[in-house]
């Protein structure tokens, strides 16, 4: 059944269908008058609050663990695969791989996302299957074809290693070492891998040199003609959202696993562009090498029209246009986190 | 959908005696990524059996509702600013209504007897 939409200016308003029919009609006609919505103003680029949940506050005793056990690989089944393999601070907290290679050297089905800014995810994984850090952080340790390790055995290891026993003490006291302390103390240290000011936030302070003329052609085009920001949004570029954005090479069906809607079936959920330079190969097949691929593929409004989000559309960038995106997006680069890599509590 | 049509469509509602009775409409507006109504976020919200929400997407990209309660199964599919997508519920309990684009667009509808 058609419904009148109301007018823009009074939105939510609720109407007896007989009796105001006709007005609504007249309002609905004009309603769809109302400019709309403009895109985002660099405004809206500022660096959100990172969310942090009441019972995992941020201590250097809680980080500290945290990183120390993110670069263990005895939490492995192996005791040979850290989460640093896959997420390598060398390689933009990822692993320079189409897909990622796990237990016993599989070749597993999706790319490894960056760590970079999950902190200000809403869901976590391709396919946002978690709904926080601690909820992800202990995924990839149970996964058989990821660390391949049970909670069972990884505890009463740890639980042996005196150094890990004083780490706990000192970050979660009297909470002993257990699923939930582990994944805690990974997701604190998580929270800490942020990124840094990028020529493009300096550009967004005001100052004009931050970024060149190229860049910033490009920056128009992102929210302009090629639509870029119908889902790269905000500080972090992302909608947390979902979408089939066309890829080749793959039929995973994605976030419809778990959400039974047509539309999510092969959508993927929008990763952050932030370090963009530092994460290739791109998308979560690892399909294209290049950022130049990457627009490409957009360029043609996707490759594989099966489901396609319809935000895509053929751009018909030029080939100066496609330039000038690519030097916008290393402009979303800034300088790499100092990390170091801890030494890890012994065995004895 | 143009002006003209709508019309159209409503004189034939009206026409037609589309039946009201007591049945209300609400539009609850899709906009930054979130359930609005009166410019507020809406994160539950009551309404009686029979009564329609109209969902109306403000924003410059595609947005979808849908629904898989045990009182309401419904996916509206993905539509543009400017377009809106209504749908009635006859059943009385709750329904968590979600756009499956953007999952932090959720609310929960309590549907009254
Ligand atoms: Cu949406």
């Amino acid at each position: 059944m058609m419904k009148a939409p109301n007018a823009g200016k009074v939105p939510g308003t609720q109407h007896r269908r007989l009796t105001l029919l006709t007005a609504i009609g007249l309002l609905g006609a004009f309603g769809w008058l109302v400019p709309h919505e403009t895109l985002a103003a660099p405004a809206d680029y500022q660096r959100p609050e990172l969310r942090i949940p009441k019972d995992s506050t941020l201590t250097p005793e809680r980080i500290a663990l945290g990183k120390a056990l993110f670069f263990d690989p005895r939490l492995s089944g192996s005791n040979w695969i850290s989460c640093a393999t896959c997420h390598n601070p060398a390689l933009g907290w990822s692993d320079g791989l189409p897909t990622a290679i796990g237990h016993n050297m599989q070749v597993l089905g999706r790319a490894t996302p960056t760590i970079l800014n999950t902190a200000y995810n809403k869901k976590q994984f391709w396919d946002g299957r978690s709904p926080t850090l601690e909820h992800q952080a202990l995924g990839p340790i149970e996964a058989a074809g990821e660390m391949n390790q049970t909670l069972a055995e990884l505890i009463p290891e740890l639980k042996a290693i005196p150094g890990y026993e004083l780490m706990f003490e000192r970050a979660y006291p009297q909470e002993g070492i257990t699923d939930k302390t582990i994944a805690k103390a990974i997701a604190a240290f998580e929270r800490t891998i942020v990124s840094t000011e990028a020529p493009f936030d300096r550009w967004v302070s005001g100052d004009e040199s931050a970024i060149s003329d190229a860049a910033k052609r490009g920056f128009a085009l992102f929210e302009g003609k090629a639509n870029c920001a119908a889902c790269h949004q905000k500080f972090n570029f992302v909608d947390d959202g979902f979408h089939n954005i066309g890829l080749p090479s793959t039929d995973d069906p994605g976030r419809y696993v778990l959400v039974k809607v047509d539309v999510l079936q092969g959508a993927f959920k929008t990763p952050t562009l932030r370090d963009i330079t530092r994460t290739a190969p791109y998308m979560h097949n690892g399909v294209y090498a290049t950022l130049a691929e990457v627009i490409d593929h957009y360029d043609v409004g996707g490759v594989n029209k099966s489901n396609l989000d319809p935000n895509m559309k053929p751009l018909r960038l030029t080939a100066s246009e496609k330039k000038d995106l690519t030097e916008f997006l290393k402009a979303l680069t800034g300088a790499p986190l100092e990390i170091t890599v801890p030494n890890l509590p012994s065995a004895f | 959908m143009r002006w003209y049509e709508l019309t159209l469509c409503y004189v034939f509602m009206a026409a037609a005696g589309v039946p009201s009775g007591l049945a209300a409409e609400y539009e609850i507006d899709q906009q930054d990524k979130t359930f609005m109504m009166n410019n507020a976020k809406v994160e539950r919200f009551s309404i009686k059996v029979g009564d329609t929400i109209n969902f109306k997407n403000l924003d410059p990209w595609f947005h979808n509702v849908f629904s898989l309660s045990d009182i309401s199964t419904f996916d509206l599919g993905s539509y543009p600013q400017g377009q809106h997508k209504s749908v009635m519920f006859s059943k009385a309990g709750e329904a968590e209504v979600e756009c499956a684009i953007h999952p932090q667009m959720y609310m929960i509808l309590e549907v009254k007897p």
